[in-house]
């Protein structure tokens, strides 16, 4: 038998997999480059080193408040897309674009209400990029799950795939749109928790910003991974749950008392 | 193929002259709107012969940079397009910049090539 300081070659292994990580920003067919999800070389855009998410504390999400849903309506222009003419009232609501919604939870045995906002969790292992048949959805390095529409052929299995029912399909031809959310027919979208602020170092969401401008402070946005960001701070100091943690996706939004 | 004789000849030149002024005409005149950033400057973010050759090329790099990497700092930009080149119609209010006549059009309908940015993006400035 070898002697027990035998160890693993980590050189070894380390010359492994660097030629992996080569390996997988080849060009597999003309025109085609696969490229992974690192910082870019010259320290521009956004980096790993960040994950971007949210502590929502249902206690004080007030019942009948809609403040982050109108705020993420104007911030994105989704307040622009009007219903198509000619199509149902009832179909138009189950249809229209939310990248926000509302959700109330009734508890069947003590009947306990409970209010929360639920848009995209941004989760780690994200099943819409899994199933993405053009690499349009994708997640970005700081964690953001997003849809590049360029790339995107509506084919909606994302919205199949995701367990919180946070993407919503353009149906029609949009009139107007705002620069940072552009928006035509035929692509799906959802919260991209602003990403055009975070990019112009804003660093707070519309949502959370219109919470705490009516004073109930139920969102708390940050850097997960920065232990001194407000949201880590509240994420250590209480009991926090994912939404179907089951499903292991390690999301980036989490709830506190629901 | 059939010859042409003398007259005919000179009546192809003569129209093939004033289609080429007519574009020359068209691409020329100023794009610019009057009071915008680019009116105070001598060429766009790139010279202006290099915009006409590759701005497409331009702002599909920059398009991937903004998406994926979250990279805003690029020079080149179709917001920035729009805010400089949609002009004012009468009453003072924004055109969009690929409507029949505008900036957009009067290249890409010469050349017969469709544009689809302005499907989804926003095609008049802002307002502030």
């Amino acid at each position: 038998m070898s002697d027990c300081k035998q160890q693993p070659d980590m050189k070894r292994r380390e010359f492994l997999s660097n030629t992996v990580v080569a390996a997988g920003a080849v060009t597999v067919a003309p025109g085609v480059l696969l490229t992974t999800t690192e910082a870019k070389a010259d320290g521009k855009g956004v980096s790993s080193n960040t994950r971007w998410g949210m502590l929502i504390d249902t206690n004080k999400c007030a019942d009948g408040c809609t403040s982050c849903v109108s705020a993420c309506d104007k911030e994105n222009g989704i307040d622009l897309v009007k219903k198509p003419e000619g199509h149902d009232d009832a179909m138009w609501e189950q249809q229209r674009p939310q990248w926000i919604r509302k959700v109330k939870l009734r508890d069947t045995q003590s009947s306990v209400v409970s209010n929360l906002p639920l848009m995209c969790q941004h989760c780690e292992h994200p099943p819409c990029v899994d199933v993405c048949p053009t690499g349009a959805s994708f997640k970005r390095a700081d964690g953001i799950v997003m849809v590049d529409r360029h790339i995107c052929i509506g084919c909606r299995y994302c919205m199949m795939a995701c367990p919180y029912k946070a993407r919503s399909f353009i149906h029609a031809d949009v009139a107007e749109q705002v620069v940072n959310s552009p928006r035509g027919k035929g692509c799906v979208e959802s919260c991209n928790l602003c990403a055009h602020r975070l990019d112009a170092g804003q660093g707070n969401t519309a949502c959370a910003e219109a919470c705490a401008k009516d004073g109930h402070n139920a969102i708390v946005f940050g850097d997960l991974k920065d232990p001194n960001s407000a949201v880590s701070k509240a994420l250590k100091s209480q009991p926090s749950r994912q939404l179907r943690e089951d499903l292991m996706l390690n999301t980036g939004v989490r709830y506190t008392n629901v | 193929m059939h010859r042409l004789n003398g007259l005919k000849r000179i009546a192809v030149v003569m129209m093939a002259g004033i289609l080429l002024s007519i574009s020359a005409a068209a691409i020329s005149g100023s794009m610019v709107v009057e009071g915008s950033k680019a009116a105070g400057m001598k060429d766009c973010v790139a010279p202006t012969m290099d915009m006409r050759r590759n701005h497409m090329d331009y702002l599909k790099h920059q398009r991937d940079e903004v998406v994926h990497q979250g990279d805003r700092s690029d020079k080149f930009a179709l917001a920035d397009c729009v805010s400089c080149h949609a002009s004012k119609d009468k009453q003072g209010h924004p055109v969009p910049v690929n409507a029949k006549d505008q900036f957009c059009d009067s290249c890409h309908d010469y050349t017969a090539v469709n544009i689809t940015c302005f499907q989804c993006h926003r095609k008049v400035p802002e307002e502030k």
